[in-house]
């Protein structure tokens, strides 16, 4: 356990009758989960090795709910961790014994579907599957694709701005948003944005996507939802070296040509992922690349036809075309399960790095060097086209040590991506578990001005406490605020 | 008035620090090409960006460019056109609109956010800037971001200061996520529809999967007949597939005919520019609305008398006014607030500038947030003051 939680406040314990009371009041039903065996289904999030038992969960249904519930826990000083589906990898919804888990996953209809102007207003709780899976039969789609989307709410993609493999053509969350209704830690209920392309004002949306939960409560979101193209297919290509998947990347990009999505396995995650799946991936090559286009037939058939070309003054040593849906989605099917795969082969740890796209032989053998020397193995999963690197680490829970061995190795790979070039996080956040490496990116002017900011949309530093900056970033009290109780850290 | 220069960040910070500490204003200046844009700055001191030049990166194979603020925007785009890529936002020219000569910089184009045509397909700048530097009102350097697309690390300040005209920081350096030049283009036109037919069809058009990546409308007057284009880029097998395609989706509209590509090219810088108001006297609005309220909104400012024109794929009407009075801003305001949009008066008198509001004015919660922003960021409010709002 590297990380450090700080020691719940004796004082907020104290208030814990009162504090369920008050959102049995507000939150009438079920939806106050007071008792222990139950609160512990809430302890973690998919960053399972850390976790503390909330000292309460409210599930509330409406926004009105969740701005008392604010409003009140801000006046007592209660900390509230925000969660959607707790699928988050940095340990973003991870709470602590003196918090308010206050979850959304109740808040899950669509209030609006839209299709002349294209846009979609959902509860936040719902998960990022059903928004697609809404409008599926008019060929409409929400693009920001986790490959969590079955579970994750689009209340976490705002927080985290999660990402997928189809990022590369159609953005991340930040880019698919229209409108927010965002409750502030004070309990008003501010509505950002809407259905219009422009906002006025500041861009608070471009600053409410990505905060993981540190600036206000989601209840609800206006999305983009895009027309699906009138067909997509991949190709599969495999090297015997990582230089030739790099520079065919970006060759592929140099001449002009945006797949959808160029993802990149090694090794080590196809052999994982082909045991797993069946895809009929090659197991004797050193690197491989899924490349996806879109349009009709005729187009994919041109545009992969000079894919190919560009493959193969790279060597390309095996290419395989998809050529039924059935193949589409066995290809797509061991990539998108790389996660779940590996974890039947052994406990890991996901890191989520990105890095300038040029270096990437250099940080995949950076990554080896410092994998081995720890004793342990890696496999190396990542979106290619735009820099984001998946290298899951693996380990064996039951041996504390080697835990302790991933977490440091996952640091360093963490090190090696900001050293490039690169940033510690490209879609998965900052959370608790890249917390106390903010300084390898951010100077402490840097991180002063986002704690400023926090500051002053959250004075007393209780939504989603000991997450994002680490323990000791500085912090600044606004002027007239209340001084926080200190924090130590455990 | 004095004139600051500075051509290190480091100058710059040293400025800004002294202005805080003597409580001076700062109005901040690249080409100065839009200053008739929001409203008047009244400052002791100017501050040019025009010291800080040069691309500091460019990766093609990473679609990604830096150039410091003061950079005239013309080398980016020529740096870019060597080697076939581009600005995915395309940034409109103000000099058209307003008359004037400078060159736009960077930094202008980051501070206001400044987008065209293709915007609903590829985005706004804001969805291209992926790393910033800058100096807050407090005149420390600051940076977010980086040089790689997917970043989540920290609070997302690239786009909390995209579009803050300056209000919140003075940029100094900032990279962007660049595109291919596609390899071929072409634009459709249809003749002859109303505005409620011409939206209905460009409606059609984007909610289709031949991805237009411009859409606009330009109604009958001055004698001639009204025009509705879309614009389609690819591949060239690509292009003649998708304009048959959009030809048989559209035929309710009329007969879709394909305007020869130095003439399309001309329309769109025009549509991009506003260039339609341009050497008229008029006040200019900028209204961004949802598709299906825009016909409405626009038959109610035609009613009063304004000149109008859709650049459908940027989400925009534009109309033109009499510059008298309050130059409609509280018809303005509040027709485009009951539609959901946004409208911003983007030529205007200084006076008039000065007495209504540019901008339309937030709800007191958002507002609230926006001042506490701006407070995090320039707490003595020296930044460009009262440009977006009095008092902020
Ligand atoms: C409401 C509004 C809507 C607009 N809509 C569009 C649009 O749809 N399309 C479009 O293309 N353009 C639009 N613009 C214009 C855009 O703002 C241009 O201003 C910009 O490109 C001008 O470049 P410049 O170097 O000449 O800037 P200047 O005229 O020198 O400055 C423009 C603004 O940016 C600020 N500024 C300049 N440099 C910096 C810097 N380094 N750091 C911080 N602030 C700086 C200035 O203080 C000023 O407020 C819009 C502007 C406004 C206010
Ligand atoms: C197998 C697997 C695959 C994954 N693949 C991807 C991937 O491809 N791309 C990707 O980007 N991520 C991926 N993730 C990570 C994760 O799914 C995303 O971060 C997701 O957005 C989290 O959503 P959630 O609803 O589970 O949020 P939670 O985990 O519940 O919360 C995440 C963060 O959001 C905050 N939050 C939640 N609700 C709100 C609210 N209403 N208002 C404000 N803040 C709130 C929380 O406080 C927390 O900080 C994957 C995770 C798993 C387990």
């Amino acid at each position: 356990m590297t990380i450090a939680f700080p020691e719940p406040r004796p004082d907020v314990l104290a208030k814990r009758d009162e504090v369920i009371a008050r959102l049995r009041q507000i939150v009438p039903g079920e939806g106050v989960i007071s008792e222990e065996n139950e609160r512990r289904a809430f302890e973690t999030d998919a960053l399972t090795s850390y976790r503390r038992v909330p000292m309460v969960v409210v599930l509330p249904e409406t926004t009105e709910q969740v701005a008392e519930i604010l409003r009140f826990c801000h006046q007592e000083g209660v900390p509230v961790v925000a969660r959607g589906a707790g699928t988050s990898l940095a340990g973003g919804a991870i709470p602590q014994e003196d918090a308010v888990v206050l979850g959304v996953a109740k808040m899950n209809q669509v209030l609006e579907t839209n299709f002349a102007d294209r846009t979609m207003r959902v509860q936040s709780g719902i998960t990022n599957l059903a928004i697609s899976g809404e409008v599926a039969h008019a060929g409409f789609f929400y693009a920001p694709d986790p490959s969590s989307q079955l579970a994750c709410t689009i209340a976490g993609n705002v927080a985290m701005n999660s990402g997928g493999a189809h990022c590369l053509k159609y953005g991340v969350t930040a880019n698919n948003i229209l409108g927010l209704k965002l409750v502030t830690v004070e309990g008003e209920v501010v509505d950002i944005g809407g259905e219009a392309l422009d906002s006025g004002g500041y861009d608070l949306i471009g600053l409410i996507v990505g905060s993981e939960g540190q600036l206000g409560v989601v209840t609800e979101v206006t999305v983009r939802i895009l027309r699906s193209a009138e067909g997509a297919r991949p190709v599969l290509f495999g090297f015997d070296e990582i230089g030739q998947a790099g520079r065919t990347v970006a060759d592929i990009i140099g001449a002009g040509i945006i797949p959808v999505a160029i993802e990149y396995m090694d090794k080590q995650a196809i052999e994982i992922c082909e045991a797993f799946a069946h895809a009929g991936y090659p197991l004797d090559v050193e690197a491989m690349l899924i490349i996806e286009v879109e349009g009709s037939d005729a187009e994919m058939d041109a545009t992969l036809a000079r894919i190919v070309t560009i493959a193969k003054t790279h060597d390309v040593k095996v290419i395989k075309e998809s050529k039924s849906a059935m193949e589409t989605a066995a290809i797509w099917k061991g990539r998108k399960s790389a996660f779940g795969a590996t974890g039947r082969v052994a406990d890991y740890i996901c890191m989520d790095g990105t890095i300038p796209t040029g270096r990437l032989p250099e940080v995949l053998e950076g990554i080896d060097r410092i994998v081995k020397g720890y004793g342990l193995r890696v496999a190396n999963v990542f979106h290619a086209g735009d820099g984001n690197l998946h290298p899951l680490v693996m380990f064996n829970v039951n041996d504390p040590e080697e835990q302790v061995k991933a977490e440091h190795a996952g640091e360093d790979i963490l090190r090696l991506c900001v050293q490039v070039g690169g940033c510690l996080t490209g879609e998965h956040g900052v959370g608790i578990e890249k917390r106390d490496l903010m300084r390898e990116q951010f100077n402490d002017t840097d991180l002063l001005q986002q704690t400023r900011i926090k500051s002053a949309l959250d004075p007393k530093w209780i939504l989603n406490p000991a997450k994002v900056f680490p323990l000791d970033a500085p912090r600044e009290p606004l002027p007239g605020a209340p001084a926080e109780p200190p924090r130590q850290a455990a | 008035m004095t004139l600051h220069r500075p051509t290190t960040s480091a100058e710059l910070a040293a400025i800004v620090a002294e202005a805080r500490a003597a409580r001076t204003p700062l109005a901040i200046g690249g080409g100065l090409t839009r200053s008739g844009l929001g409203r008047p700055v009244q400052a002791a001191a100017e501050i040019s960006t025009r010291g800080l030049t040069g691309i500091t990166l460019y990766e093609p194979a990473e679609l990604v460019i830096a150039a410091r603020a003061g950079t005239p925007l013309r080398e980016v785009t020529e740096a870019l056109a060597a080697k076939g890529q581009r600005l995915p936002f395309e940034p409109m020219d103000h000099r058209r609109l307003y008359g004037t000569t400078g060159e736009p910089t960077v930094g202008g184009v980051a501070a206001g956010n400044v987008s065209g045509p293709a915007r609903i397909n590829l985005g706004a700048a804001r969805d291209s800037m992926i790393g910033l530097k800058f100096v807050n009102g407090r005149g420390e350097d600051i940076k977010s971001g980086g040089r790689v697309m997917k970043n989540v690390t920290g609070l997302d300040l690239v786009k909390a200061l995209a579009g803050s005209h300056g209000t919140l920081g003075i940029f100094h350096e900032i990279c962007f996520k660049v595109l291919p030049v596609a390899e071929s283009e072409a634009t459709l036109q249809l003749g002859g529809l109303t505005d409620i037919q011409a939206i209905e069809a460009l409606s059609t058009a984007l909610g289709s999967p031949f991805e237009p990546t411009g859409a606009a409308h330009l109604p009958a007057g001055g004698g001639e007949a009204a025009r509705t284009l879309l614009r389609i880029e690819g591949f060239a097998p690509s292009i003649a597939y998708r304009s048959g395609e959009l030809a048989k989706l559209l035929k309710r509209f009329g007969m879709l005919e394909t305007i020869a590509q130095d003439q399309a090219a001309a329309l769109w810088r025009d549509i991009r520019d506003a260039a339609l108001y341009a050497g008229s006297g008029t006040a200019v609005w900028r209204i961004s609305v949802a598709p299906s309220k825009a016909a409405a909104l626009g038959a109610k400012l035609a009613g009063r008398g304004a000149r109008l024109f859709y650049d459908w794929g940027g989400g925009l009407i534009w109309a033109a006014v009499e510059p008298a009075g309050d130059a409609e801003a509280s018809f303005v305001h509040a027709q485009a607030k009951a539609a959901g949009g946004h409208a911003t008066l983007v030529r205007a008198p200084d006076a008039v500038r000065l007495a209504v509001d540019v901008f339309d004015p937030p709800a007191p919660p958002l507002m609230a947030m926006q001042k506490k922003l701006k407070a995090s960021l320039d707490p003595d409010g020296i930044l460009n003051p009262g440009r977006m709002y009095a008092g902020v």
